[in-house]
């Protein structure tokens, strides 16, 4: 656990040190504050409607942050070459991702944390119960860790920060799909494959305001997957 | 402290190494020689358990690579032959973290980074970051981050490469200056550094040891050849083979094309079987072919060519064989081939 700390602080100098975690972190601000300024000042909207399209909103962008930030994580090592120094010291792979899936998580909770003020000034002028902005976020940090994950994956198969950034985000999009494959087959397929569909049911209770116990346990099941699959990839380089 | 036993790797169907059976006593320094593509980095790659082999085994104080490779890992300081550097981090941000993956007690880091800081020379640029530095600094960094948790065995691929002459006798220096603290293995296919720095030499060929010993026993062994590259003007190609054909000892000669296109200065490689040197200076004058210089090669190099001779490149490995042909081929066949030459 300490050597998976230790790479995440290193990691999180890195983000600081380069354009990429600023970056994404004022992209994530941007969209999301047009998104609430639209949705909150320009539609005839319910408070409570107003938080749950904000959050449905912020849905996308946590995802897509989650991707960029993830994608040079370990495609970056293996260009620079750097890997191959966490790879001869005496530490798991398993704590190598694991470390650099926590600092993108920390960036990640830092933009997501950052957009807070938004949900706040729905308070100004309406009234909103904090359970539901409280899970509302939560599933946001759900399912940003599962994209985190994801992205790791994706940067983990693949040399180059673009072809892995491509390849997690058709994982990303397949996932999202599912739902809408879903709905053009028969029983109980339809079911299987909505229950797996990353966004849809599973996300949907959180943007309602309401806790559900198994879709926590959905995102955390595809953050262990994608992140077992990376630590696999990365112990398969050193057999080939 | 090191055994290596029957050690195979395989890419796929093709065998880049094996069977390698050594062993190394503690302090010793190794030098791992080859040509390119023989199977050095693979073989060092495997020592510091950044790839696992196909077959065989391979302990490092009792620790097998395969079943405690954390154990083993802990032991080994390993330098690629391009230093994993981080270019965002200062020189002392990096050995810190360098030195805490490598199990150093958090209290004992800043003093161990002061020592390898001093070490390796490093003081005038430890607040600097890394993506700033010169290549020879990059190296001596890389050479910091490989002992900064006093490993039991270094082990340094190609670390003079692309150092300017001062930059690799400082190299050389603080190579020479790990002996005793550790064991170290390095890998080069510049023969003088090999036997500037090592104990005991590897060459490796084709993915095997093909000999293992000291510089002296291998001077003993192969060091009745001789090499000689003579720089020479005028005279057609076989003209000038021809006469050294003539020159008894000489095993083999390939002239080079020249440098330039048009130009008439070419270089003759000559290997021998004892001193020939003015032999073949005679010889060669006698043929009204100018002898501009006559450069002996160093003994070492000679002599692992010797021993690679069944592994050597094509090229060399066809110029032999022709030279050996024609060698073979009636006397009046060959002297029927001069004019043409000299047509040509």
């Amino acid at each position: 656990m300490n050597a998976a700390l230790l790479i995440a602080r290193r990691e999180l100098f890195a983000y600081l040190r380069s354009p990429l975690g600023a970056a994404v972190i004022a992209g994530a601000l941007l969209i999301d504050g047009i998104w609430f300024y639209w949705q909150g000042l320009t539609q005839k909207l319910l408070s409570v409607e107003v938080l749950q399209q904000f959050i449905y909103g912020a849905s996308g962008t946590t995802m897509a942050a989650g991707l960029l930030l993830s994608m040079r994580l370990l495609a970056e090592e293996r260009q620079t070459g750097t890997l191959v120094l966490l790879h001869t010291s005496p530490i798991r792979d398993s704590q190598i991702v694991l470390g650099k899936y926590l600092s993108a998580l920390v960036v990640l909770l830092v933009a997501t944390l950052l957009t807070a003020y938004m949900p706040a000034l729905i308070f100004v002028n309406g009234k909103v119960s904090i359970g539901h902005v409280l899970v509302g976020y939560l599933g946001l940090l759900m399912l940003g860790s599962a994209a985190i994950s994801i992205g790791l994956f994706g940067s983990a198969i693949a040399r180059s920060q673009v072809v892995a950034v491509i390849v997690s985000a058709a994982i990303l999009a397949a996932m999202v799909l599912l739902w809408a494959v879903a709905r053009s087959v028969d029983p109980p397929v339809n079911r299987f494959l909505s229950a797996l569909a990353l966004h849809h049911e599973n996300f949907r209770p959180f943007m309602l305001g309401r806790l559900d116990l198994g879709c926590v346990v959905y995102y955390v099941m595809v953050t262990n997957f994608f992140l077992l699959g990376a630590t696999k990839v990365l112990e398969a380089r050193r057999w080939r | 402290m090191i055994e290596i036993r029957d050690l195979y790797k395989y890419y796929g169907d093709r065998r880049a190494l094996g069977p390698v059976t050594a062993e190394i006593a503690k302090g010793e320094i190794i030098g791992l020689l080859g040509l390119n593509g023989a199977g050095k980095t693979t073989t060092l790659r495997i020592l510091a358990c950044d790839l696992l082999p196909t077959s065989g085994t391979v302990r490092v104080s009792g620790h097998d690579v395969v079943s405690a490779p954390e154990e083993v890992r802990a032991r080994v300081g390993y330098l690629p032959d391009r230093p994993p550097l981080y270019d965002d981090m200062t020189v002392r941000e990096y050995l810190a973290f360098a030195a805490r993956l490598r199990r150093v007690p958090r209290t004992d880091v800043s003093r161990r980074v002061d020592e390898v800081v001093e070490q390796t020379e490093l003081g005038d640029v430890m607040h600097q970051m890394i993506g700033t530095l010169s290549h020879g600094f990059r190296q001596r960094v890389g050479i910091a981050q490989a002992i900064v948790h006093r490993p039991a065995f270094v082990v340094l691929d190609e670390p003079i490469s692309g150092l300017d002459p001062v930059q690799i006798v400082e190299m050389r220096e603080l190579v020479r200056g790990l002996r005793g603290a550790h064991t170290v293995i390095v890998s080069s296919h510049i023969l003088t550094e090999i036997s500037e720095t090592c104990d005991r030499i590897f060459v490796i060929d084709e993915g095997r040891i093909a000999w293992a010993g000291t510089e002296k026993e291998l001077s003993s062994e192969f060091g009745q050849g001789m090499r000689i590259d003579v720089t020479v003007r005028g005279g057609a190609e076989e003209r000038v083979l021809e006469a050294l054909r003539a020159v008894d000892g000489v095993q083999s000669a390939e002239l080079a094309p020249p440098s330039e296109p048009g130009e008439d200065v070419r270089t003759l490689r000559v290997s021998a079987r004892g001193d020939v040197r003015d032999a073949v200076c005679r010889a060669l004058v006698g043929a009204d072919v100018s002898v501009l210089e006559l450069v002996r090669r160093r003994e070492l190099e000679s002599m692992v060519l010797a021993l690679l001779g069944g592994g050597e490149s094509g090229t060399r490995r066809r110029a032999k064989r022709r030279f050996d042909e024609r060698r073979e081929a009636p006397a009046e066949q060959a002297a029927a081939e001069v004019p043409q030459a000299e047509g040509v």
